[in-house]
């Protein structure tokens, strides 16, 4: 029982950490660890993991909110369609042969890591050309943070908002079907079509995250799906990872965040499509 | 120029507010958690038969007050989950207080579907 206790810990201090750099929720590092590596039940690896990606989320959205990373009006109004999506994505669940949706946020997430890969080999961080766009001016969705690692403010512009808020959907879908945080998605609806820059991109969508996993928490919660024993001593360690990773995010230049990204991404797209065609190892 | 630099100063005071009241929610369903944690590995027993666990919120309420560990584990998960909701309200606030009524009008549309999402997952 101690064991479990501590091994639960160290796996969430270890989550807490790589999902607040890589701006994903640790749903993701979560499930496979404690399915494959411990032998639980999917149905409580599930609600362990979502527990997981509101502390993420709590823990570090703390730090960057005082930092101004944070675009509160990108995130606020992404939301809308994140939590909806969670909803469609609760009521789905059992309905839709979730085969389906492997495969397609497989493919969206080996295409992200492409595109990612693609950016790296142009070189250093830039910020994109983006054509003055009227729904983002209308919405103020526009916004400035200061850079540490390059010791500066910089203002950026947002475009294709139709575009993101559709995907943030269908984040939030994966999010309530599966009970991940799908920051992943979050990352690449702000990253790739919005054109945000990669450091507001992550702690947005971190934030982001946690109220989407709100919506699908509560149905996990009364359900029955939370296992205290476990879902405890890992929500503790990752409150603390995720306080430190926040620390180390802000010092770490984008390129590295990026390179530590793409493999990542490229795994988990590769890990989900072969689950939708039925492919085990 | 003078009025905006109020403002400004006015935002960052506000965001720091909310950034305590943050603060304090997640360290409080973490301290919650900590006591539930520690009462249940130090006495190995959960409170309960076998491998039970409360979830309707009746019963966590007065298993906590029974010092059941378990219940007080699952009231610290509880005030978790809510910390995300605490973060749409206290940004309404922040809105309203940055006069910004489109945004008070969206983040009020969130919380209104955070809401029917709790209402789906108790009844549901």
């Amino acid at each position: 029982m101690i064991q479990t206790a501590l091994i639960m810990l160290a796996v969430g201090v270890f989550a807490g950490i790589a999902g607040s750099i890589l701006g994903i929720g640790g749903g993701m590092i979560i499930t496979p660890i404690l399915t494959l590596g411990m032998g639980l039940n999917i149905k409580y690896a599930i609600g362990a993991s979502i527990i997981a990606v509101i502390a993420t989320s709590s823990g570090s959205t703390i730090a960057y909110l005082r930092d101004n990373v944070l675009n509160l009006r990108v995130a606020m109004f992404l939301e809308i369609a994140t939590t909806t999506g969670a909803i469609v994505g609760a009521l789905l669940t059992g309905v839709l042969d979730p085969k389906y949706l492997y495969l397609l946020f497989g493919c969206l997430l080996v295409f992200s890591g492409w595109n990612m890969y693609r950016k790296l080999r142009r070189g250093s961080e830039v910020l994109q050309r983006v054509e003055p766009d009227k729904i983002a001016s209308k919405l103020k969705l526009n916004g400035s943070y200061f850079d540490k690692a390059e010791a500066k403010n910089i203002d950026y512009q947002v475009e294709n908002v139709p575009a993101g808020f559709s995907v943030m959907f269908g984040a939030g879908v994966a999010s309530g079907l599966l009970g991940i945080g799908s920051g992943a998605f979050k990352v690449m609806a702000m990253d790739t079509f919005m054109k945000m820059p990669l450091k507001p991109s992550s702690s947005t969508s971190n934030l982001m995250m946690g109220v989407t996993a709100a919506a699908s928490a509560t149905v996990y919660f009364f359900n029955g799906a939370i296992l205290p024993g476990i879902a405890v001593p890992m929500a503790l360690g990752i409150l603390v990872g995720a306080v430190i990773g926040s620390r180390i995010m802000q010092i770490l230049p984008a390129r590295w965040i990026r390179i530590v990204f793409i493999p990542i991404i490229l795994y988990i797209g590769l890990e989900m499509l072969f689950k939708g065609l039925g492919v085990h190892f | 120029m003078a009025q905006n630099k109020s403002t400004a100063n006015e935002m960052a005071q506000v965001e720091t507010v909310i950034g305590r009241i943050l603060q304090v929610g997640v360290i409080f369903s973490a301290i919650v958690m900590l006591i539930g944690l520690v009462m249940f590995l130090t006495t190995g027993f959960s409170g309960y038969d076998g491998s039970y666990v409360p979830r309707r919120m009746g019963q966590i309420l007065v298993g906590t007050w029974q010092l059941r560990p378990y219940a007080i584990m699952m009231l610290g998960v509880y005030c978790l989950i809510l910390t995300p909701v605490l973060r749409v309200v206290v940004s309404i606030y922040a809105f309203y207080k940055e006069r910004d009524h489109l945004y008070v009008a969206i983040t009020t549309l969130v919380l209104f579907i955070l809401l029917v999402a709790l209402f789906i997952g108790i009844n549901g």
